[in-house]
């Protein structure tokens, strides 16, 4: 192992561990989890290595770049590599689907499978995280794809093949918008006879030289009354925007989180919208830069509309799970109001936003499933009065609430400051005006959370829950990293900004910023 | 002497440091040894002794640099001590937050009001809060508030100001909440879960519109820090050939909205009446030193900042709200209400002296009201905790003989906030006038404003000093009515015409302790009683002489000359009417007497109203109260502000979002849906078209074969002997065959 | 000796095969049968490579009975895996009552 492939071990260690789960019986459930844990644990050490050791802060290149041919044919490669962008969000994905192994002990039904489908699913995720070329950013995307609808739909609740299918073929959708403009893209690029016709950090520079216009192509830079570039950016943004998710294209996510036992909604939430974003960022806006440009303010409107308006579901729901997925359409709206101002500190915001959103839901997840576990249910009128018999849950839950409502010392309030003051200080038009409607948002925020605190912990105690326990040793240990990671970063925010900068300074500059 | 005097910053800086640290630390080791730690809340308290000793010493240095003419300002960047918040490079300040802590005489003095005051509560809750389910976590959450308060004054710059200010929204909330999950008390039980969260929620209103103005600013001048800002604002106007550009307006618009939540202004004042629903140490925690201090804190660091025309704005709302919450005061018979009324009026007068353009009388009125204010919340907390936690003045009366010192520090405090002369109020109150008088005299500036403030505040003041008399005349004076029998009290309250219930008043029943019947209120010794010696302390602040020395250091400390660098200082100038910018104008002599005789005039006329009242003729007042009719009922039901907010805000919003939820599930999840039934419609269709004539002509080849499948089908018994028999069969006849051909 | 006596015994043999595969209802014994025409393969190897058609000291012949010994071996170890798993499906090891590629 060496640092030039210790991505491709990051990315394939969970594969190897995922075959060693297909060759242990399957009623030797430890064995399972062992390797599983095991799976998970190594790619985090090695992420953690990454980030603090072999990669350099100060640096905006991609790093740790391995790149090999792949199918010749077509011209693919096999091409990963790292920058300030991808690197945090990797850990994170590791650091998650570490947690996600031992908050999954409570699952009964098929565990071999079960594991095995989670590691493969940790192998797309970290995937698209670390490939640069967009054949290959393609096939991860699909990979993650697969084990998430058997996820849902063999382990989920009592709707979970329809949330399943919903998810699968909403998000299929979007794949195959993305696959006709990375097709487009890669017939583009062959007609200006790039060397790479499918990496992205090309196709990035002869977009940023104005070369990737579809000019080459045989019905010229214009189709059906509109530019080349303008529908490429549509597709992709839509392929995109159905992962983070953006409005109206969030319905699936609240089915999805409620059907989905616990582990695999922390993983959804904390992980799977991150790709939405950071697709975004890698490989949606640098590739046509114009028509980010042109379109920026119709994207900044979604995303205020997209936080506002989530908060305002939220508030209206009477399902936790529910409501906290509604929240998470909320939280992920800044991401996008912070990358349409292009101003460094939006784009950092937003950046930091995906990982902050990461922790904070993860953790509120996690204390919906503590709560199901015990209920059977989540009507949030139907508790009341728990603080009095899970106190140390109980704590722990203002913790995780108050991160997610973005209370300053905590980690959200650094994203969400930095998002608003960057998209207020952005060059372009109508931003201010954004930026104070999406402070609504904020209040209501403030309120939904609070409420559900009133109406689950406070008040009269339910008769039915006198009994119940308080939260285990296992269940802290599952929310303890992100909750660390809440304060942590509330406190100290320059340990990720630190590591982004450059990069995002790199991509506004790219951007035109 | 005076060398130890000298603010040394290599030590001093450590000094604040220390300052700010020791109440987290005390809070982490409370929170997490809670068990093991023997006598955790000694350690607090302790430590929180240690804070009021350093922060005394500190503004002592303070006040002798001012009082030698210097100028006093440190901000710990200059000798290196700061750090980077986004990024640790400190090379690019402009796209970083560079943190570090600012030191000048409004800071001092501050301050050293959060240390003393925030002791004093520590030490009266070891008395007050004692036996309490929650103690541990009480006196943790008790410390990080004031953790928060001391950073909200250290910070120099606005966005950890405004981080300190949300955290200590989040204690307020969990401290408001204390009795939330204390079953025990079914009354406060219920009160204090939703009081804490409208506290909360309407702060949060306020928070989000100084959210907003920093925005404002930091797009602007792309500095945080407030030396920064202030040199930007002038060069800004300067620029502007001396006019504030407009947008400043609006920014300082939004910032002061800040002011109006946490300082509770109208129309957010809502939250603080509700706030006393938390443990009355709390409550005095909140509108004395932390809180509702913050947001008139926060005005004075941004004084530079605010254009007139935000100023009037600030003017008109400190002024409105000092004369309509006295009037509510009036009314309340709950103790706590009554100097929960009165706190958000004095809040108004403060704001209002800062809208009149005398920012210093308004810090002024701030410190001498969180000492007094401090005092007298402490000071019915030992009343509740003698009656047994009743509140309802109604039930107490003639308690002076039974709590002794607690009426003496209680009647010190309360003359105090009436304005009485020599009293620490007096001086403060007095400056506010002197704003009013002179600004009135400085008409072009100030316009109608100033006649209206020099209205309203006289007026609120009359009615601060009849209110704050009242509340004496009945606990204190004249017979103890607390073995008033329930239906007795039941028709009090009915007879009053108030319809609904009234969180502010519970009756003996509800509070699941009704020992009071049996026991009378007492007083513990002086010597063994923590709650009464922590009243002392305040209450000393106020007293006339002690009140005296403190107007002539802190009035050394925090003029309009010494607030400010001297540069900003005399850029102000033009904000601030002549009579108080310069005191020995003749406009400073004629506001001076003026404004003396006015405050005179009122405080007597108050006190002597309430003694008249309700020492003299006690009939009068029921039968005052019966003539006013709906007028008293509205002001009794606090013109019914709460139901207004709920009827215009909250309902809508939740309305809001029950409709947004089913248009999200009927019409964004229909479209969805509808796409996939279409789909699904489709593809039955074509599922159809494939199985009747594409299926058809393949099927039609399919059945043919099948005849024939079914005739050789007699031969598949699927038994292996069977086949290996043909199969030999079948390999000899071909040999037969072979051979014989 | 000569080679027809070898071709004899091997012909004998493969017919006592056959006559056990077809005629036995147990499956071993049909494992058995075939375990016998597998080896009148072999002795007909080695006697043609003795006695027959190839060059002297040629190897052809043995070498080709060599691999059939192996290749019955895994033949036997698989076949047995199978007759395991069919008796635990059926519950039998009758070959008649094994009747499922019918359907």
């Amino acid at each position: 192992m060496n640092d030039h492939t210790i991505l491709s071990w990051i990315t394939f260690i969970p594969l190897i561990g995922m075959g060693a789960i297909l060759f242990v019986p399957r009623n030797n459930s430890g064995v399972i989890k062992l390797i599983a844990g095991i799976a998970t644990a190594i790619p985090f050490l090695l992420a953690t290595q990454v980030y603090f050791g072999l990669f350099d802060k100060k640096s905006a290149e991609l790093q740790l770049v391995q790149q090999l041919d792949w199918i010749k044919a077509v011209d693919a490669q096999y091409f990963v590599g790292v920058d300030g962008l991808s690197l945090a969000l990797i850990w994170l994905a590791t650091l998650l689907m570490l947690v996600a192994v031992p908050a999954s002990f409570g699952i009964q039904k098929a565990q071999k499978s079960y594991y095995a489908l989670l590691l493969l699913l940790e192998v797309g995720i970290v995937g698209v995280f670390v490939s640069l070329d967009y054949f290959l950013f393609y096939v991860f995307w699909e990979v993650m794809l697969l084990p998430m609808y058997f996820l849902i739909g063999i382990w989920g609740g009592p709707r979970r093949e329809y949330a399943a299918i919903k998810f699968f073929l909403y998000t299929l959708t979007g794949s195959v918008l993305m696959l006709v403009a990375i097709i487009a893209l890669r017939l583009d690029m062959g007609a200006i006879g790039a060397e790479n016709p499918f990496s992205i950090p090309e196709m990035t520079l002869q977009a940023g030289a104005g070369m990737l216009t579809g000019t080459g192509l045989p019905f010229g830079g214009h189709l059906l009354g509109m530019q080349f570039t303008t529908w490429i950016f549509w597709f992709l943004f839509v392929g995109f925007a159905i992962k983070i998710p953006v409005f109206p294209f969030h319905t699936w996510l609240p089915d999805a989180h409620v059907q989905a036992p616990t582990p695999i909604s922390v993983i959804l939430a904390g992980i799977l919208l991150k790709l939405g974003g950071y697709g975004l960022m890698r490989a949606c806006f640098p590739i046509v830069p114009s028509a980010f440009n042109e379109f920026a303010y119709a994207l900044g409107i979604l995303g205020v509309i997209s936080i506002v308006y989530g908060a305002f579901v939220a508030l209206g729901q009477t399902d936790f799970k529910r409501m906290v997925a509604y929240s998470s359409v909320s939280h992920m709206g800044f991401v996008l109001l912070g990358m349409a101002a292009l101003q460094n500190w939006g784009m950092s915001g937003a950046a930091l936003q995906m990982f902050n959103h990461g922790t904070s839901s993860a953790v509120l997840f996690l204390i919906v499933g503590v709560i199901y576990d015990r209920a059977h249910h989540r009507d949030l009128n139907g508790f009341g009065g728990l603080a009095q018999v899970m106190r140390k849950y109980w704590a722990l839950t203002t913790l995780g609430f108050f991160a997610a409502l973005g209370l300053p010392g905590l980690a959200g309030f650094v994203s969400e400051a930095m998002t608003l003051m960057g998209a207020y200080n952005s060059e372009r038009e109508g931003f201010k005006t954004l930026v104070i409607i999406s402070v609504i948002g904020i209040v209501i925020t403030a309120a939904f959370l609070l409420w559900t605190m009133q109406r689950v912990f406070l008040g009269n105690l339910n008769e039915k829950y006198k009994d119940f326990d308080d939260i285990n040793f296992r269940e802290i240990m599952c929310q303890a990293p992100f909750l660390f990671l809440c304060v942590f970063l509330g406190v100290a925010p320059w340990y990720l900004l630190d590591w982004m900068q450059p990069s995002i300074d790199k991509l506004v500059t790219t951007l035109g910023g | 002497m005076l060398g130890l005097l000298e603010f040394d910053p290599s030590i001093d800086f450590k000094l604040l440091l220390a300052v700010l640290l020791i109440p987290l630390i005390g809070y982490v080791l409370q929170i997490f040894l809670r068990d093991k730690l023997p006598r955790g809340d000694w350690i607090l308290t302790g430590g929180m002794g240690i804070v009021a000793l350093i922060t005394v010493f500190l503004a002592a240095k303070a006040i002798a640099a001012t009082t030698a003419g210097e100028e006093f300002f440190h901000a710990s960047s200059d000798v290196g001590m700061q750090f980077g918040w986004f990024y640790s490079d400190l090379e690019t300040p402009a796209v970083n937050v560079i943190a570090g802590i600012l030191y000048d005489p409004l800071g001092a003095i501050m301050l050293a009001v959060v240390g003393v005051v925030s002791f004093c509560v520590h030490l009266f809750s070891q008395g007050y809060m004692r036996g309490d389910k929650r103690y541990a976590i009480f006196f943790a959450n008790l410390s990080l508030f004031t953790f928060a308060m001391l950073g909200l004054v250290l910070s120099d710059n606005i966005l950890f100001l405004f981080i300190f200010w949300e955290i200590m929204g989040l204690m307020s909330y969990l401290l408001i909440g204390h009795f939330g999950h204390d079953p025990s008390q079914p009354f406060f039980h219920r009160w204090a879960t939703w009081a804490s969260k409208k506290a909360f929620l309407t702060t949060r209103v306020g928070d989000c519109c100084l959210f907003i103005g920093i925005f404002m600013f930091w797009d602007q001048f792309q500095t945080l820090s407030f030396t920064g800002l202030w040199e930007a604002g002038r060069a800004a106007v300067e620029a502007n050939g001396g006019e504030f550009p407009a947008w400043m307006t609006t920014a300082g618009l939004f910032v002061f909205g800040g002011t109006v939540g946490k300082s509770a202004q109208f129309p957010l004042h809502i939250w603080l009446p509700d706030a006393m629903a938390g443990p009355t140490p709390v409550s005095a925690m909140i509108h004395a030193a932390t809180m509702v201090a913050a947001g008139v804190f926060l005005l004075g660091r941004m004084f530079p900042l605010l254009s007139p025309e935000v100023l009037t704005v600030v003017a008109l709302t400190g002024s409105f709200t000092a004369l309509f919450a006295a009037t509510i005061g009036m009314t309340a018979f709950d103790l706590k209400a009554v100097l929960a009324w009165s706190t958000v009026s004095q809040l108004g007068f403060m704001v209002a002296a800062v809208g009149l353009g005398h920012v210093t009388a308004g810090m002024y009125h701030m410190v001498t009201h969180a000492f007094f204010k401090g005092c007298l919340f402490l000071a019915a907390g030992s009343v509740i905790h003698g009656c047994h936690h009743v509140q309802d003045m109604r039930l107490m009366g003639g308690l002076r003989r039974k709590l002794p010192v607690t009426y003496i520090c209680m009647l010190v405090c309360t003359l105090a906030i009436a304005g009485f002369p020599l009293f620490s109020g007096f001086y403060s109150k007095d400056q506010i006038l002197l704003a009013g008088w002179a600004s009135v005299g400085d008409i072009d500036h100030f316009g109608g404003t100033a006649l209206f403030a020099l209205i309203a505040l006289p007026v609120a003041a009359m009615m601060t000093a009849f209110y704050m008399l009242r509340l004496i005349f009945i606990t204190f004076h004249g017979e103890y009515r607390g073995n008033m029998q329930e239906h007795m009290y039941s028709e009090m309250i009915a007879s009053e015409g108030v319809e609904g219930p009234d969180p502010n008043e519970h009756g003996p029943g509800e509070h699941g302790d009704d020992s009071h019947a049996t026991h009378e209120p007492h007083e513990d010794p002086f010597r063994k009683n923590s709650m009464t010696q922590a009243l002392v302390i305040l209450a000393v602040m106020a007293v006339p002489g002690v009140a005296w020395v403190v107007h002539t250091w802190v009035g050394g400390l925090i003029s309009i000359h010494t607030l400010y660098p001297s540069g900003i200082a005399d850029w102000i100038g033009a904000k601030v009417p002549e009579g108080i910018f310069d005191p020995d104008s003749h406009m400073a002599h004629v506001a001076h007497g003026r404004a003396l005789y006015l405050s005179l005039f009122v405080a007597c006329t108050g006190i002597l109203g309430a003694f008249y009242l309700y020492v003299m003729r006690r009939d009068l007042p029921a039968k005052i109260t019966a003539g006013l009719g709906i007028l008293y009922t509205t002001c009794r039901r606090r013109y019914y502000i709460d139901e207004i907010a709920t009827a215009c805000v909250i309902n809508p919003c939740v309305k809001l979002a029950v409709i947004l939820k089913w248009i999200d599930e009927k019409i964004v999840d229909g479209l969805v849906l509808l796409v996939g039934r279409v789909n699904k419609l489709a593809g039955f269709l074509s599922a159809w078209f494939d199985r009747m004539f594409v299926d058809g002509a393949v099927n039609a080849v399919a059945h043919v074969s099948q005849a024939f499948g079914a005739a050789f089908r007699l031969l598949q018994t699927g038994r292996i002997q069977q086949y290996a028999t043909f199969a030999v069969g079948g390999g000899l006849l071909t040999a037969a065959w072979l051979i014989l051909s | 000796m000569g080679l027809g006596a070898y071709v004899a015994v091997s012909a004998a043999l493969f017919g006592l095969g056959i006559v056990t595969i077809i005629s036995r209802r147990n499956i071993i014994y049909i494992l058995m049968g075939i375990e016998m025409i597998l080896n009148a393969a072999n002795i007909n190897f080695v006697a043609f490579n003795r006695f027959g058609l190839t060059e002297a000291g040629s190897l052809e012949g043995k070498m080709f009975a060599v691999f059939t010994i192996i290749l019955a071996a895994a033949e036997a170890a698989v076949a047995l895996a199978i007759v395991l798993n069919v008796f635990h499906l059926f519950d039998s090891i009758k070959p008649s009552e094994a009747d499922l590629l019918r359907e």
